[in-house]
């Protein structure tokens, strides 16, 4: 066990001398208090330690221990519906040590140690296993939580057995005498193996209109929500966790506040998955690194949150992981750049930022798990992003926008304007487009991709007309634009606008989606044949189909508003030419 | 005489000084962060605290600045202790210093306890959703960017904007609907001059006030060090009162970008890398811990409602201190010029205006069940009009339909008896009123955010008949 002692306290960074032998990223304890840090500089003797909890009172000559194990997390049963720090400390079990607030240098284990978990064997004695092979499961709330071999072990088993358990005893032993429990440790700075990656192909579905129709990220992509303050990041980045159609949701608060994770904590379990009719908590596990929490554990949870999605990956399920807001997690990064007195780069933020963004955001994708049943399993990541000012040219949104598949920029403008999801039509994008349309025809949706490019070139068109409008008066446009206006209107106020906190159309599914942006389509084709057979503009908008159409969200029937199709037609085909 | 304790250790070993920074040689045994007491060779004595230690030097900020100081006569005591503040009940009432030393006259404080004026992060699964709606008397703020109460919610205001004239009528204001109860009144004065500091304590001396306040002091020709401790000091007697004695807390900060300005000093003189308009990188925890400190506690009564006040520079709202606080505050009031000109008191522009709590706060049981519609509607219909503004500005009002002149005399009208009122003191059921006469300016049909049933029972049209 290497020891040493520390010569210098700068903030949360440390160094500590004598510390010759020890490995990157090892874990050590810091001081007669025992602060948990992290090795992560060496120069000769010397080591410069990150430290995940409050330096104060740490004094130069206290002495630093290494644990020689690099940072890691405990994956077992057990950790959905938790709520962790940054570095994988139950936060209930931190309220009994300490009270309300958080003090130093506790050591808690991630999993509950004495809880007994019903394991039902699936593999048998004789079994030839390898890492990522399933060797049974155990009932976690409703997800089958599926117990693997740990990735660098195989071997024939020799024993297995049924029946309740802790996380800690064998459940079975191999041949060579191998224990396997349910419980694994990795390290979170390290990807978890998988056997390869596949494209993304199918969509996944967030029951919200801007995303799933307009701009859609695919199952084992990455999204990128940046947005000045006040756009509604936090609310999309909860509203994708509330409504995204992945068995497990991961939910990284990065150095945001405080009473939002309170929000997440009381709201989910009140909240009903739409598909599987079970409290949303329970698909959910939380990490909360709020903005006062110390600056070094924050950089910690991002990949504490991740190797956790990566574990329920392996087990072939979908995950999505929501960071909150990896701006945060930048600046933690330039934090302890600064103190080692790093050269900076653009804004202060070390120059190995676009390698670090990188690599957490691939560790995205879908992929075939290892284990020979060739499951697959799926991690999508939504960063959200802070920029400064609502600047988008700031380092970490444009290291990110070279990284991640679907744009969704916020506006503050629409934000000001009450437009929510402030997501701006004309900046976002989706790359999935191609690759997840065969998805869309094979689950009925055929005129998706025709009716989705319908609307982004009447929006687009939309934006060239306001310019002319804001010139020389909505009079100067002649008759078929002033349609083209106001239609976009309807797209924009019935369609994209979305409530987070309406009963019906804070979840819109995918079907609903589909019928709403056809029957305003329909009405902008009908209207335009119409006018074409000569019927005024203004007798068109009179009909009470404008006010039918803006109801259509608080509507949960679908087949009424299929209806509206056929009405549509219908009035608007009665309405004779003035002569 | 307080005893001298014999582990204190002195030293005479200052070495280099440079702006609020004293670097101290041969230290041994001394913590991070503790509190260091200087002596000048004039006998002067000041405090200052350890921002970095290695082998054998101490980096010392000096709260009360470097002027004096020598590098031969100058002793450093090292007191082993993080800083800290004497606590007690009876501070309500009393003026005290940038660091919670009576500067009132008044006798000393008999300390119930001392805390670490850090205090520590509050563990967010402690956390209580802030719930209560705070009724502030301000038509703006109660009907669209509603304060809850464990809520931060930060004024943006500019040069010359009456920005303490609103922070002191809401002070004055402020109550719980069903509760009697009054605030508490922290009053976090970093900075300002002294003609603004007297301004709040004759009000609330006016409106006999006082007596529940506990005023921090740091003024504008006070040492700029000591404003990077006066929060954190105030913050922790405001959790005393809050979280030991039951106390609903008001925490008043004024002026951030003040404070800022001191964390800036600090950062240049050591060296460290700037980020944008040369503030620390790290101006965002450090804010955050600050503001973070606001909130409700399962299981506690009391609260803690921060109501942080900042001069934009230039009006800048991209500017990184209203910048970084947006980020980390739940929401923001705005005041605007424009308004102001125009002869809105208080010219609150409620189009940037953000309360990210009011939902947790407003409804059937809480305010009334039309709140969150009527807010969505005002809101709408007030930003249109304000577009359309901007459309008469080049093709004149004759070119405006009907439906779009209504509009216009809406926003206008928004702005004289909604947003304007002076001094009134308005209940939640006033605001409302006001607003639906406002909204019966326009077609029925037009209110679109509002559920039909409530058009039934509040629209003046129906109430009428």
């Amino acid at each position: 066990m290497i020891a040493g002692v520390i010569s210098r306290i700068s903030g949360p960074v440390v160094l500590s001398d004598q510390m010759r032998g020890s490995k990157m990223y090892d874990v050590v304890k810091v001081g007669a208090e025992e602060l948990n840090g992290e090795i992560i500089r060496l120069d000769g003797d010397l080591a410069v330690v990150q430290v995940y909890e409050d330096t104060s009172g740490l004094k130069v000559g206290e002495k630093v221990v290494n644990t020689d194990t690099p940072l890691s997390v405990e994956l077992g049963p057990g950790l959905l519906s938790s709520i962790y720090d940054g570095i994988q400390r139950p936060l209930p079990v931190l309220v009994k040590r300490s009270g309300s607030f958080i003090s130093r240098g506790i050591s808690v284990s991630g999993i509950d140690k004495e809880k007994k978990w019903d394991f039902v064997a699936s593999a048998k004695k004789g079994d030839r296993v390898s890492g990522g092979d399933i060797v049974g499961t155990v009932k976690e709330y409703n997800i089958e939580h599926r117990i693997m071999v740990p990735p660098p072990i195989s071997g024939t088993i020799r024993e297995i057995r049924s029946g309740a358990f802790t996380v800690e005893d064998p459940i079975c032993i191999l041949d060579d005498g191998t224990p396997i429990t349910m419980l694994q440790k990795w390290p979170v700075r390290r990807g978890r193996p998988y056997k390869k990656k596949q494209d993304p192909r199918s969509l996944l579905v967030t029951g919200q209109r801007i995303f799933d129709t307009m701009f859609p990220v695919a199952k084992g992509g990455t999204a990128m929500i940046p947005g000045g303050f006040g756009t509604g990041k936090t609310v999309a980045e909860q509203t994708l966790a509330k409504w995204s159609d992945t068995q497990i949701v991961v939910y990284i608060g990065c150095g945001e506040r405080g009473n939002e994770m309170t929000d997440v904590l009381t709201e989910f379990p009140e909240l009903v998955d739409p598909r599987t009719k079970m409290p949303l908590i329970q698909r959910t596990i939380l990490i909360a690194n709020t903005s006062n929490m110390p600056v070094a554990a924050r950089e910690a949870s991002i990949y504490t949150g991740i190797t956790m999605a990566e574990y329920y990956r392996d087990m072939g399920y979908d995950v999505a992981l929501m960071a909150d807001s990896t701006s945060r997690w930048g600046e933690a990064l330039r934090e302890v750049s600064g103190r080692l007195e790093e050269m900076p780069g653009e804004e202060g933020y070390p120059a190995y930022l676009a390698t670090r963004l990188a690599a957490f955001y691939e560790r995205a994708g879908r992929v075939v798990c290892l284990g020979s049943d060739e499951r697959l399993g799926s991690i999508t990541i939504v960063g959200a992003v802070s920029p400064p000012g609502g600047d988008f040219s700031e380092p970490i949104t444009q290291n990110t926008l070279r990284i991640a598949g679907t744009f969704w920029a916020l506006d503050t403008s629409l934000a000001y304007r009450r437009h929510f999801p402030s997501v701006n039509w004309i900046k976002s994008y989706s790359l999935y487009l191609d690759s997840i349309q065969d998805w869309f025809v094979q689950n009925g949706f055929d005129e998706w991709k025709e009716m989705r490019d319908v609307t982004m070139y009447l929006l687009q068109k939309e934006v060239e007309l306001q310019e002319i409008v804001q010139l020389v008066g909505p009079d100067a446009l002649p008759e078929s634009e002033k349609a083209i206006l106001e239609v976009t209107r309807m797209i924009r106020e019935d369609f994209l606008q979305q409530s987070a906190y309406h009963e019906i159309d804070s979840f819109c599914p995918l079907e609903k989606q589909y019928c709403m942006l056809k029957v305003i389509l329909n009405f902008y084709n009908r209207t335009s044949e119409a006018m074409n057979r000569g019927v005024a503009l203004n007798k068109i908008l009179k009909l009470p189909l404008k006010q039918e159409i803006g109801r259509m969200k608080e509507l949960a029937d679908v087949s009424k508003i299929k209806d509206l199709i056929g009405e549509i037609d219908k009035n608007i085909a009665a309405l004779e030419v003035e002569r | 005489m307080k005893p001298v304790s014999l582990l204190t250790k002195e030293c005479k070993t200052v070495n280099y000084v440079s702006g609020p920074l004293i670097f101290v040689q041969s230290v041994k045994g001394v913590s991070y962060g503790e509190i260091a007491r200087i002596t000048l060779p004039n006998g002067d004595v000041r405090t200052g605290q350890v921002l970095d230690i290695s082998r054998d030097l101490a980096v010392i900020q000096v709260f009360e600045g470097t002027s004096g100081i020598d590098n031969k006569e100058t002793r450093v005591q090292f007191t082993g202790k993080p800083p800290t503040i004497d606590v007690s009940i009876d501070l309500l009432g009393r003026i005290l210093n940038g660091v919670g030393k009576p500067r009132d006259g008044g006798p000393d404080i008999i300390p119930e306890t001392s805390l670490d004026i850090n205090g520590m992060p509050i563990n967010p699964y402690a956390r209580d959703k802030p719930a209560d709606f705070i009724q502030t008397g301000m038509s703006t703020i109660d009907a669209l960017t509603t304060l809850v109460r464990g809520q931060k919610l930060p004024i943006f205001s500019g040069a010359g904007l009456p920005a303490n004239k609103l922070a002191a009528q809401i002070a004055r204001q402020a109550k719980v609907l069903g509760e009697g109860e009054k605030f508490a009144v922290v009053f976090v004065a970093m900075g300002i001059t002294y003609k603004e500091a007297s301004f709040f304590m004759d009000d609330f001396e006016r409106t006999g006030a006082l007596e529940r306040v506990v005023f921090f002091m740091n003024l504008a020709d006070d040492p700029t060090i000591e404003r990077l401790a006066t929060p954190r000091c105030a913050l922790t007697v405001a959790e005393y009162l809050a979280f030991t004695h039951n106390l609903h807390v008001l925490v008043i900060l004024t002026d951030m970008i003040n404070y800022c300005e001191a964390l800036r000093e600090i950062s240049t003189a050591r060296e460290e890398v700037p980020g944008r308009r040369g503030y620390p990188g790290y101006m965002y925890t450090d804010l955050a811990s600050l503001y973070e400190r606001a909130g409700r506690i399962k299981g506690k009564k009391g609260s803690i409602t921060q109501i942080p006040i900042l001069t934009m520079p230039d009006d800048d709202i991209t500017h990184p201190v209203p910048d970084l606080t947006g980020y980390i505050t739940e929401g923001q009031i705005v005041l605007s010029r424009d308004l102001y000109r125009r002869g809105a008191n208080p010219p609150i522009d409620v189009l940037p205006c953000l309360s990210r709590l009011m939902n947790l706060g407003i409804g059937a049981g809480k305010t009334r069940e039309d709140h969150r519609n009527v807010a969505d509607q005002l809101y709408a219909s007030y930003a249109y009009g304000r577009d359309l503004r901007r459309l008469v500005a080049i093709v004149g009002e004759e070119a405006l339909t009907e439906l779009d002149k209504k509009y216009l005399k809406f926003a206008d009208e928004f702005e004289k008896k909604f947003i304007t009122q002076g001094d009134e003191n308005r209940s939640l059921e006033r605001t409302l009123e006001i607003g639906w006469d406002l909204m019966s300016m326009l077609p029925e049909e037009e209110l679109k955010r509002i559920k039909r049933e409530y058009i039934q029972k509040y629209h003046p049209a129906y109430r009428k008949g």
